[in-house]
């Protein structure tokens, strides 16, 4: 089994707050994070899909294909974009990272030939933030 | 003859922003700054590099205590901006466009009259990995 990865990057602004909560709660949750005029991030993108290299080309599978995959599906959704606002996959959701990176695995996951599999989501939210998700 | 030492701080701030002109449409502002003029913004990690230089003093050994900086920064950087939306929480981009070469040029604004005037003094920031600006050129 050989793992590929491809990594793409994506600048977004979000805010943290539910809305079920009053502004002092969310405060108290969220800290700076709640701010209701939103900030953002500079996100990198790492996905990781798993399989056995083929005979003839000797890729697991063609990385150009893959990067073309993943920009459709989720970079344009999400690139310059306001993720609480304008992005169809997040509404009704929390938009931490964690959330991010599970709802871009239901993205991507029906566009992954059958080749291959789709193994991790690692997402950074900033160089010292990162979540990863395995489809568990 | 001593030589000048050049002593550089790195910070850090996340936040969102848009570019847009007021005066222009809607369909110009897209046509000149493209998604970056998303009416419900975007936003970056900042990456900030302040850059002190000059003579070393003789008895610290120091151009300038990085520590006393890096709170000079906080104060005067990261306290205004980090987790902030440019355009809407702060008082210098309120008619300014907060494009990376705006914000460099008002980061040296707020630490300019807080270092001594016999350092120079050079900012560096990192809008992404791949762009970034210096000032003063």
């Amino acid at each position: 089994m050989v793992y590929l990865t491809r990594v793409e990057h994506f600048n977004a602004a979000h805010k943290l707050a539910n809305p079920n909560w009053t502004k002092e709660k969310n405060e108290e949750v969220f800290g700076v994070c709640a701010n209701e005029n939103w900030h953002g991030h500079n996100y990198e993108l790492f996905v990781t899909i798993k399989g056995k290299p083929d005979a003839d080309t000797g890729f697991l599978f063609d990385v150009k294909k893959l990067s073309v995959i993943i920009r459709k599906y989720v970079i344009d959704e999400l690139d310059h974009k306001n993720l609480n606002i304008d992005v169809p996959f997040m509404q009704g959701q929390m938009c931490s990272t964690e959330n991010l990176a599970l709802a871009i695995w239901k993205q991507l996951a029906p566009h992954i030939p059958s080749v291959v599999q789709l193994h991790s989501i690692k997402l950074y939210e900033t160089p010292r933030i990162y979540v990863e998700y395995f489809g568990e | 003859m001593e030589q000048k030492v050049a002593v550089s701080r790195k910070e850090h701030f996340n936040a969102a922003h848009r570019l847009f002109c007021a005066d222009w449409s809607d369909a110009e502002n897209k046509r000149v700054f493209g998604a970056c003029s998303n009416p419900n913004y975007h936003g970056h990690n900042y990456e900030l590099v302040v850059q002190v230089i000059g003579y070393p003093d003789p008895q610290t050994g120091f151009v300038i205590n990085t520590k006393d900086l890096s709170i000079l920064v906080e104060k005067e950087v990261i306290a205004r901006f980090d987790h902030k939306n440019l355009n809407l929480d702060t008082d210098a981009f309120k008619n300014l466009n907060p494009t990376a070469e705006n914000i460099a040029r008002v980061i040296y604004d707020f630490l300019r009259p807080n270092i001594s005037a016999s350092l120079e003094l050079k900012i560096r920031l990192y809008e992404t990995e791949r762009n970034f600006v210096d000032y003063p050129a």
